[in-house]
């Protein structure tokens, strides 16, 4: 051991001094990096608030569109969007949520179980363009139900089922397996296990998922444009087969004209979408903290 | 559940079954959305390619449906969508791990816990928000840098999108950091590693397959992304490699000849779907390789 | 209430001297003012029931515990006259000349020459690195079972030759001192008796202190033995004395078997 009695050096060696530099170095870009991401939110906020905050009010929420901007609202937007909410969640929530259970708790192992589970992956990373394109092939023209409130309410169902599927088959997957062979014990059928045991204690996880997946929809515009929601009304849906608007494509509309009180509008309208995907964000927190202070 | 009851009641054999059936024809329901997304596209672009060659769709380098004399080159919308990928990525990879570096090794748990639902929320922000920050805000702000900007451009749309994906290349790639085993970390660390070695020859190396797929899966959803190119990116079907230009991507034009009056039945109109099929191969095919490669790659740590 | 042989150096420097070691977790005083001479070219072995802070302590000698957050380490480990714990010293410098080996083999998920480069590579001492690879891998007695497929990942070796590939990987930037915690206790017999044989071959060269459970391990391999109880050095002397005439009635029940 040619350097067994060497001091230990304290590192000051030409390549120690540039080896801990470059360290630093990379720390700071790796913090850089991070703080890209979070200043881009934050500049986004700041720019959103001062073009839009002075065009809020009161009226805004309650007018209908106009060619004036000054008397121009959200009123439509805000209705179609609370429509759409509604009957999305009525029709994904229910098949998503059995789609899960059949997929945790029924399935056997086979090819048949493991193809529907590929697929559901699969699906969650089409492009919503694409679901646009099946809506309007589907359920506008095919099944004849024209541009209407239920037609893009349909398509977004379909978008967003795969995200609930998977996150309500965590929240069963969470559920530890004793609770269910103490039930067994008991005598239960496998549908009591589910509903009894399973499905109660994998509830707020299943909310959560399907929460953050509504809130996806709600923001939505693409596949809505496919299917004939229009950016400009004057009035409010009635019933299922109504033609609708929704504030994404409010919003569209208003930003694509060149006036500079449009994009205002525009602005203002973004606020109001992200204040309503904000308060669905505090539900699904809140119901996620409280179902992990419960376990 | 016969094995339960010893004796089981037909009645009670019947609900169960019924269950289970009405809960399997749900999940099977999925496989019908599969099935009827390619069925639709399949159809119509069989239409189409019977009207338009599909050579000429793959190599024709103008598209022009709606004029007089019509072109159906889809390479314009492909460059374009390209274009945005690549531009998004090359803002949304290096962020995106270096990201994941920061939060997996160096940030402490309250930092961490503090910043990724921040994180979250740039993933959660609707696209035509992001539409609105690139024309209103990113292309004015390129345009003091750059004057020949145009109104519509590339540039700025890649830049939203890449902001807008980031999320997906972080958050998938700390996951697979972090699942590196601390006894990898530990080992570096005892022959003399420094923090900045063990972080990029010991644990980013031993999580590539799940980084690497975080990629593919980010750039997919880049090509996919519809509403912030379409406002932003601008309509003009153009091969260009200067992102300072207007352009347009395969998902802007789907929605632009879903906007217009464009005639059921013309050919035209079937150019919608012969797009949509081309986004959808390559998409699927991305997803499907990130799927691929986890699997194939994956480490077994010991 | 703690005993203390004299220890022999021979006449030379110690190759580590811990005095009035103190480690804490948060509230819990895991090491308590333990105070230890480390012999140059001799085997010590730390012993004592689960959770009596043997592998902490080893882990002060190499300065890991600063990977731990929670961790505070007082007193001091002189090494070559400087405290391993002063300010000036950069940690990283201390894991290259003190060395270490895991509880379970943890080899990185590249090649089998990879590994064994790994540590010169990032300590700029690429010189001849085919000859510094093929030396290490001999001194830990893997050579002849490798050197055909150093390319091959070494997830395929067995978990013994993992382990000896760690202590390869380990002796390839040239430490004093290795630290081994528990080196065998993940392997089978014959692949313990490998291990074991070459820390008798290892300690013509280097100072090795090692952590183990097995009294009939420490009782074979090591020079020096410490039996530490609940954080606190209770004896420390020559393996012989500590295993057959113990002065401590708790190092008697313990190397006897009677609690532990």
């Amino acid at each position: 051991m040619s350097e067994a009695n060497r001091p230990l050096g304290t590192g000051e060696s030409t390549f120690d001094r540039r080896r801990r530099l470059m360290g630093r170095a990379f720390a700071w870009l790796c913090g850089l990096a991070t703080s890209v991401g979070v200043a881009a939110l934050a500049v986004l906020l700041v720019d959103l608030l001062i073009d839009g905050l002075p065009r809020l009010n009161y009226a805004f929420l309650t007018s209908f569109a106009s060619r004036f901007p000054e008397r121009a609202g959200v009123k439509a937007a805000l209705a179609g969007s609370v429509w759409i909410l509604g009957l999305t969640t009525l029709i994904a929530f229910p098949l998503s949520v059995a789609a899960a259970i059949y997929l945790e708790e029924y399935a056997p192992r086979g090819w048949v179980t493991k193809a529907i589970q590929t697929n559901i992956a699969n699906l969650a990373g089409v492009p919503s363009i694409v679901y646009g394109i099946l809506g309007l092939a589907l359920f506008v023209r095919a099944l004849g139900l024209g541009r209407s409130v239920i037609s893009g309410a349909l398509t977004l169902a379909l978008l967003i089922m795969p995200v609930i599927i998977m996150a309500a088959q965590e929240a069963i997957r969470a559920v530890p397996s004793t609770i269910r062979e103490a039930a067994y014990g008991l005598g239960a059928t496998r549908w009591q296990v589910v509903s009894y045991q399973v499905l109660p204690m994998a509830l707020p996880g299943i909310l959560t998922g399907t929460i953050l997946a509504l809130s996806r929809a709600v923001g939505e515009s693409a596949p809505l444009i496919m299917v004939g929601a229009v950016g400009f009304l004057a009035f409010t849906p009635k019933g299922l087969s109504d033609q609708f608007t929704v504030l994404p494509l409010q919003i569209y509309n208003w930003v694509s004209r060149p006036q500079d009180e449009f994009r205002e509008l525009a602005a203002a309208g973004i606020l109001v979408l992200l204040a309503l995907l904000l308060s669905m964000n505090a539900v699904a927190i809140v119901m996620r903290n409280r179902a992990q202070a419960q376990r | 559940m016969p094995h339960v009851s010893l004796t089981a009641k037909g009645s009670r054999n019947f609900k169960e079954g019924a269950i289970g059936a009405v809960l399997f024809a749900c999940a099977a329901a999925s496989t019908l959305v599969t099935i009827g997304v390619v069925l639709v596209l399949v159809r119509e672009t069989f239409a189409f390619f019977s009207e338009v060659s599909v050579i000429d769709f793959l190599t024709d380098t103008r598209w022009e449906p709606m004029f007089q004399e019509q072109h159906f080159g889809v390479l314009p919308l492909l460059v374009g969508s390209v274009m945005v990928a690549v531009g998004a990525g090359i803002v949304a990879l290096p962020i995106g791990l270096l990201t994941a570096i920061f939060l997996s090794e160096y940030a402490g748990p309250r930092l961490r816990k503090t910043l990724k639902p921040l994180l979250e929320i740039l993933a959660g922000i609707p696209t035509v928000v992001y539409g609105y920050f690139a024309l209103t805000f990113v292309t004015p702000l390129l345009r003091v840098f750059f004057p020949e900007t145009e109104i519509f451009n590339a540039a700025a749309a890649s830049l939203v999108v890449g902001i807008m994906i980031i999320p997906t290349v972080s958050s998938l790639s700390e996951d697979a950091l972090r699942a590196v085993p601390d006894s990898l970390r530990e080992g570096a660390y005892g022959l003399g590693a420094t923090k900045l070695e063990v972080s990029t020859r010991v644990v980013v190396p031993a999580a590539l397959s799940g980084v690497i797929a975080s990629f593919i899966l980010a750039i997919s959803r880049a090509i996919g992304e519809t509403m912030a190119v379409t406002i932003a990116a601008g309509n003009l079907p153009n091969i260009t490699v200067n992102p300072l230009e207007s352009i347009q991507t395969m998902t802007a034009y789907i929605v632009q000849a879903s906007l217009g009056d464009t005639p059921q039945g013309t050919t035209a109109y079937r150019t919608l779907f012969a797009v949509a099929m081309t986004l959808f191969l390559i998409t699927l095919a991305m997803n499907v390789l990130s799927q691929w490669v986890l699997a194939r790659f994956r480490e077994e740590y010991q | 209430m703690s005993t203390t042989y004299d220890i022999d150096l021979a006449g030379r420097e110690p190759a580590l001297e811990a005095i009035d070691l103190s480690v804490y977790y948060g509230d819990t005083h895991a090491v308590q003012d333990v105070s230890l001479t480390v012999p140059s070219n001799k085997v010590v072995a730390l012993i004592g029931p689960s959770g009596c802070g043997k592998s902490t302590l080893l882990r002060c000698f190499n300065r890991m515990n600063d990977l731990i957050g929670s961790a505070r380490v007082e007193g001091r480990v002189d090494f070559h006259g400087q405290n391993l714990y002063d300010d000036a010293i950069d940690p990283v410098e201390v894991r290259r000349r003190v060395g270490m080996v895991f509880q379970k083999p943890n080899p990185f998920p590249k090649s089998i020459y990879d590994n064994v480069a790994f540590g010169p590579r990032v300590n700029g001492l690429k010189d001849d690195l085919d000859a510094t690879v093929e030396q290490s891998l001999r001194s830990a007695a893997l050579w002849d079972e490798v050197s055909d497929r150093l390319t091959d990942s070494a997830y395929a070796l067995s978990g013994g030759q993992q382990q000896r590939l760690c202590i390869a990987r380990t002796l390839a930037v040239k430490p004093e001192i290795v630290l081994m915690d528990e080196p065998a206790s993940a392997l089978d017999p014959i692949a313990t008796q490998k291990i074991e044989e070459l820390i008798y071959e290892l300690k013509k060269e280097y100072t090795i202190v090692i952590v183990t459970h097995n009294m009939q391990q420490a009782a074979r391999i090591s020079d020096y033995t410490a039996f530490l109880y609940m954080g606190q050095l209770i004896e420390y002397g020559p393996t012989e004395t500590i295993f057959t005439n113990p002065r401590e009635e708790r190092t008697e029940a313990y190397v006897t078997g009677r609690f532990g």
